[in-house]
């Protein structure tokens, strides 16, 4: 409920944040998404050819950004239901703000899952 | 003589941002990036466990992984949706961008016809590639073929 002292400015709190980062994320997934197509494509080169390149995606490098590029997904993703919670869903808007809090929660129970597991994969456990 | 009398709009008509009513190319423009991405989110989600998650992860991923899976045409299929839906999905989100940010008519108009070269390029591409797939090329190095490869 807008009030005198708030305002009804669309500016900083959850709503500016989660689409500054639901834009910067959706940015960089779809630039990767190119590059990802392409090396995926080495398999008509030859099996060397692809597994030259993707060994790349197996160093700590890589192993690195692929954290961040999963942790960017996987916002761009629970941000991305919880735009269509408030657009669709008639207590969407009464709900925005503990619609994002619940956003961050299951990213990072999300994360929390993926992380352990990716990084003994990484560093052989 | 009548004097002129100012007209305004009827204070109940409801407020709208275009003149645009019923179905317009923005509407369905909106109307795809929610319907993509809710199925994005599975088939995106699935991708990430089956490839990252299952097995040895990223380590397990070469051709003889590829080519097991793409052997498969639930696999085609999934990833034949996941490119189109998602580099779609992913454009015309990147317009939307373009669109906000970009001030000049040419800068515009240029970056719009780069976006949209690399999205037609990459689509098909990726077409091309999961359904010409052999994943038993003859007289490759039969070690690094999938084990079905053999006989
Ligand atoms: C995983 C499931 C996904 C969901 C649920 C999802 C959801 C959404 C939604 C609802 C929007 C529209 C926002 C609006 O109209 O204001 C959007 C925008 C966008 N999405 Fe996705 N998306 C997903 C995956 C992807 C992928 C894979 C890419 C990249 C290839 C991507 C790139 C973008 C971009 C660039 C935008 C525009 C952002 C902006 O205008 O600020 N999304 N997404």
């Amino acid at each position: 409920m807008a009030s005198a002292q708030s305002g009804t400015l669309y500016r900083g709190r959850e709503g500016m944040w989660s689409w500054v980062a639901h834009r910067i994320s959706g940015m960089a997934i779809f630039l990767f998404l190119l590059v990802h197509v392409l090396d995926t494509a080495l398999v008509r080169v030859s099996p060397e050819a692809y597994n030259e390149v993707i060994g790349h995606y197996k160093t700590v490098v890589f192993g690195l950004g692929e954290v961040a590029l999963v942790g960017a997904v996987i916002f761009h993703a629970l941000n991305g239901l919880r735009i269509i919670l408030v657009d669709f869903w008639s207590k969407g808007t009464t709900h925005q703000r503990k619609l994002f809090w619940g956003v961050v929660i299951v990213w990072a129970v999300l994360m929390a899952g993926f992380l352990p597991r990716h990084l003994m994969h990484m560093f052989g456990a | 003589m009548s004097t002129s009398t100012t007209s305004i709009p009827d204070p109940t008509t409801r407020y709208r941002r275009t003149g645009q009513r019923g179905l317009n190319a923005e509407m369905l423009s909106w109307m795809f990036m929610r319907g993509s991405g809710a199925l994005l989110v599975i088939l995106v989600f699935g991708h990430l466990f089956v490839n990252l998650w299952l097995g040895d992860g990223v380590k397990g991923i070469d051709f003889a992984f590829v080519g097991g899976k793409w052997a498969s045409p639930f696999w085609q299929v999934w990833d034949l949706l996941m490119l189109w839906l998602g580099l779609i999905h992913g454009g015309n989100g990147v317009r939307t961008i373009i669109n906000d940010y970009a001030r000049g008519d040419r800068t515009r108009m240029v970056l719009k016809a780069l976006l949209y070269f690399a999205v037609v390029v990459t689509i098909v591409l990726g077409t091309l590639v999961i359904f010409t797939f052999d994943p038993c090329p003859v007289g490759a190095e039969p070690s690094l073929l999938p084990s079905f490869c053999e006989g």
